[in-house]
């Protein structure tokens, strides 16, 4: 029998190591699994490289694994969110380092990770900064810069409801990245507001199957 | 001379935008545009974070904790709407989908390179969220921009001196005191608010401007 519902936070976290990569969802604050966020922050792990669009907000979730020091360095898009604090005290004592990514590029990446491919040639960033020292190639007139794969070794991530099996549903836009977060991991953990029956799900519905998922809890 | 005010900016930008098409509106300025939409037309809005048809701002009691827009505010969807995931997100942007992206800008050049995603402050972090994909993406990128700094400095110029969102993608641009399209053959000036002529217009823009044959007042009411 599959049952990938687990009973804690402590359990849907275990076994992250040192120094792995998480990727942590969210849009800002929306989707992002704050509860299972402090719960890795719990278990002490550290020097993390965080994946995420933000770098956190307030002092709960990714900031405050991040006030805490556990993160060596994060990859993102936009760092300086809502009450980004934590992120900024980190970020000016030089404790943390910030790869900063376009967004599209980000979750382009992630899905890269996620499907097995090795890498891609995409228009943004071409021409930038940002490009500088990526491999570019002329595609249909057109310029593209190189970009590789992310993977995670673990997925945080939050979504509506799931059943036994992990399949999920979620809510308006806290979608956002927890869809190819939840692929691009070697185990991926999801909090969730309900557990439900199996079958419960409309198979039309469901958002991420749930061969994409590993542990769920309820938050 | 009478410059337009930011809502008047906003109405400007509004009137050009065509019945059905598919638009982003960029944090800020541009996300005014929204409120001057003529009743007639049928504008679905884009959101990078996942929305397809975002309406406005929440009345109060009707805010949602999960339904934010590109910003980070509340915001609301209409009946058509749909939500989707930040890959598909991208995709619509990145791939040609979207009809418009109305932007902020620092800068602009005379061929249309963009500059709005730094500054280059040694006391923030760098932050560029989706700005690259849009400006390389949109079938269409215009900017929303007052037409100089706060100290009266040009930021339609010959070069950008900001670190580049994307090269040679605005095609029109819309200031306080002009619209102006990016050519092959320059900046053109399509429109200029009352009292002003070229060589007015000329002594606060960097990049040589030219003036369209059919060229007209901006006609703006007092919104």
């Amino acid at each position: 029998m599959i049952n990938k519902v687990v009973k804690t936070l402590a359990e849907a976290v275990a076994g992250v190591r040192d120094g792995a990569t998480v990727l942590c969802s969210g849009f800002g604050a929306v989707g992002e699994p704050v509860e299972l966020l402090n719960a890795l922050r719990e278990t002490g792990v550290r020097d993390l490289v965080c994946v995420a669009n933000n770098a956190g907000t307030g002092d709960e979730g990714l900031a405050g694994l991040i006030a805490a020091g556990r993160v060596r360095k994060i990859i993102c898009s936009f760092p300086r969110t809502t009450d980004p604090h934590c992120f900024e005290a980190a970020y000016k004592a030089g404790k943390i380092e910030l790869e900063l990514v376009p967004q599209g590029t980000l979750s382009e990446r992630m899905r890269a990770g996620a499907a097995g491919v090795g890498g891609f040639f995409i228009k943004t960033s071409a021409g930038t900064k940002l490009g500088l020292g990526k491999e570019t190639r002329e595609i249909d007139g057109e310029l593209y810069v190189l970009e590789t794969p992310i993977r995670g070794d673990i997925a945080l991530c939050r979504a509506d409801r799931a059943d036994r099996w992990g399949n999920l549903t979620y809510r308006k836009s806290a979608r956002n990245f927890n869809p190819v977060m939840a692929m691009a991991a070697a185990l991926t953990a999801v909090q969730v507001r309900e557990v439900v029956e199996l079958g419960k799900i409309d198979p039309e519905g469901v958002v991420t199957p749930g061969i994409f998922v590993d542990r769920v809890v309820v938050t | 001379m009478k410059p337009l005010t930011r809502r008047q900016m906003a109405w400007r930008a509004a009137q050009d935008i065509q019945d059905g098409a598919y638009v982003n509106l960029g944090i800020g300025l541009p996300t005014m545009v929204s409120d001057f939409i003529p009743g007639d037309r049928e504008i679905v809005f884009h959101s990078e974070n996942g929305i397809l048809g975002m309406g406005p701002a929440p009345k109060p009691g009707e805010e949602d904790k999960d339904l934010i827009n590109a910003g980070k505010g509340l915001t609301t969807i209409v009946p058509g709407g749909a939500f989707f995931h930040h890959n598909d997100a991208f995709l619509m942007i990145r791939g040609g989908h979207l009809d418009l992206a109305l932007l902020g800008a620092f800068e602009v050049s005379e061929t249309g390179d963009l500059a709005n995603w730094t500054t280059e402050d040694p006391n923030f972090a760098p932050g560029v969220g989706g700005a690259m994909d849009l400006a390389v993406g949109a079938r269409e990128v215009r900017v929303l921009v007052e037409h100089t700094t706060k100290e009266g400095k040009p930021r339609i110029r010959k070069r950008c001196g900001y670190p580049l969102t994307a090269p040679r993608c605005v095609k029109r641009i819309y200031t306080n005191l002009a619209v102006l399209d990016v050519t092959r053959d320059g900046v053109v000036v399509r429109e200029m608010v009352e009292g002003l002529d070229l060589t007015g217009l000329q002594k606060v823009t960097e990049a040589k401007l030219t003036l369209a044959n059919d060229w007209k007042k901006i006609e703006a009411p007092a919104v």
